[in-house]
């Protein structure tokens, strides 16, 4: 498959390298290699934003003839380099649907017209992608949302939002990493600790993953918080498969 | 070691930022106004690395708990020692229990407190930089214990100070290079946005400043994609936001417009009411 890249600069040290603007496995697989590829060439940079269909590269200095630069990044694109693929996982994300978490499902329910255990169980279906990590530490950009759960943010986001909320914003569904603000509309809770900067590797999962969503009852969610505490809790994963 | 007696309106260790991690989703963060943090570094011979204390408005109140050498740059708050004004720009010598405060707002909205040898705070993910969920605070708070780097060199007395360029404070003028979506503008919003003269929002802080006047426009919405400091964002309701250290790695809303790094600088000595010109820098 061959996709249609563009290359612009961004600002004077950095190049901003765009796919077609659509939510798209075979893009964020081309992004993904493409970004392994400049991880594993000679190319000096301070930092790489991944989003759904671009890749930003962050140069340490004001990029001065900024064609040879593009022409660098294409052929590193180009080349047939071997590249050692990362193992993706599968991770399993425990979340507790209890209506003293979930506080939006009655509302979601009554306007979807769909019984909050078939939310529930639309939620916990399908298996969710990882595009990238963006917009707070350790926030998940998901892609798999069940059409019928898609619903409008709140008009007026609410101040405070727990750490480890599940919540649908529009067409997406996604976890909130730690306290803030937010838009969307809750409807669990996960234990789970998403991002954690003492640890070498700060977040568990990567983009290009996939996670799915266990249902879980409060006494469990309780359990597996308190396992957490004293680190004896480990995250169920499997290896994914293309 | 430094105690912070008092923290004041909002002081943050800063040093040119955290790179590495955005693929966890953790901004850049670093000093806002980097010309001025690079001169109080380099006054005292640090390294432009070194971790220097983010000021901002004044008010903060640090007892220095050994001798040591510093020097202030950027904003001017009238800076005093044991109650004696003290200059910008100058290698300061500071004894055991001698007391730093600050007073009138002269000019400048961030000033930046260097230490010989530097800021010792813990290094996470490859930086001092405080910012909430990833360093233990996100700002100083009173009675902190700043702890900081011994010098074994020789002070070297000096009376001097260094002459600043007075337009990195007064300047209205913006540089900056087309955004990655400018071309979604009309020429009469193009024409807009650099005759216009914007104003400075009460909403202006380490992450970013969004200004009062609003741009019409029907643009269509961005998937998704990077953002930088320095990138000018137009919401679909016409708020101009101009993006700074501590902004988010990605965003939904066209990015119209890059400040060069030295109007990022300048943008951040300045605050609300204060008056902003676009301009577009030939490449």
């Amino acid at each position: 498959m061959t996709n249609q890249i563009t290359y612009k600069q961004f600002g004077d040290n950095a190049i901003l390298i765009e796919w077609k603007p659509i939510i798209d496995k075979n893009i964020l697989s081309d992004i993904i290699t493409y970004k392994e590829k400049i991880l594993q060439s000679d190319l000096e940079y301070l930092d790489i934003i991944q989003a759904y269909n671009s890749l930003t590269i962050v140069f340490n200095f004001k990029i001065n003839n900024v064609k040879n630069k593009i022409f660098k990044l294409q052929s590193i694109y180009s080349s047939k380099l071997e590249i050692e693929k990362k193992t993706l996982y599968k991770w399993e994300i425990p979340v507790c649907y209890d209506l003293d978490f979930g506080i939006d499902l009655k509302e979601i329910s009554k306007k979807l017209k769909i019984s909050i255990d078939e939310i529930i169980k639309l939620h916990t279906s399908p298996t969710y992608t990882i595009f990238f990590i963006g917009f707070l530490p350790g926030f998940f950009y998901l892609g798999g949302l069940d059409k019928k759960l898609f619903f409008d943010r709140k008009s007026t986001p609410r101040l405070h939002v727990n750490k480890g909320t599940v919540a649908i914003g529009g067409m997406q569904t996604g976890i909130y990493p730690n306290n803030s603000a937010g838009g969307w509309n809750i409807i669990g809770k996960t234990p789970i600790d998403f991002f954690n900067a003492d640890k070498e590797n700060p977040c568990f999962a990567k983009a290009g993953d996939e996670i799915k969503f266990r249902s879980i009852s409060k006494e469990e969610f309780y359990q597996i918080e308190k396992d957490i505490t004293v680190n004896v809790f480990k995250i169920h994963k499997t290896l994914k498969y293309d | 070691m430094i105690k912070v007696l008092k923290a004041g309106f909002y002081s943050t260790i800063q040093d040119k930022g955290r790179f590495g991690f955005a693929s966890f989703g953790v901004p850049f963060s670093g000093v806002m106004d980097a010309y001025s943090a690079d001169l109080a570094n380099s006054i005292l011979n640090n390294p432009l690395t070194n971790a220097v204390l983010e000021i901002t408005f004044g008010g903060c109140i640090l007892k220095f708990l050994n001798t040591t050498t510093i020097c202030i740059s950027g904003a001017d708050f009238s800076p005093k020692l044991n109650d004696k004004p003290i200059l910008l720009n100058s290698k300061i010598r500071v004894q055991k229990d001698d007391v730093l405060s600050f007073g009138k707002i002269n000019f400048g909205v961030r000033c930046y407190l260097a230490i010989s040898g530097g800021i010792d705070s813990p290094i996470i993910l490859n930086s001092r930089s405080q910012f909430k969920y990833v360093t233990f605070s996100f700002k100083i708070n009173n009675g902190d214990i700043i702890p900081i780097k011994q010098q074994p060199k020789e002070f070297f007395s000096s009376k001097s100070s260094i002459k600043i360029h007075k337009e990195h404070f007064s300047s209205e003028i913006l540089e900056c290079k087309v955004g990655p979506e400018f071309d979604w503008l009309s020429t009469t919003q193009k024409e807009k946005l650099f005759t216009d003269i914007f104003t400075i929002s009460k909403n202006n802080n380490r992450m970013g400043y969004q200004l009062n006047e609003i741009l019409n426009n029907k643009l269509p919405q961005l998937l998704t994609s990077s953002v930088l400091p320095g990138t000018v964002q137009l919401t679909p309701s016409g708020k101009l936001i101009l993006l700074t250290r501590d902004c988010q790695i990605t965003g939904g809303y066209p990015r119209i417009l890059q400040l060069s790094e030295n109007s990022i600088n300048r943008l951040s000595q300045k605050t609300t009411n204060n008056v902003i010109k676009f301009t577009l820098k030939v490449i």
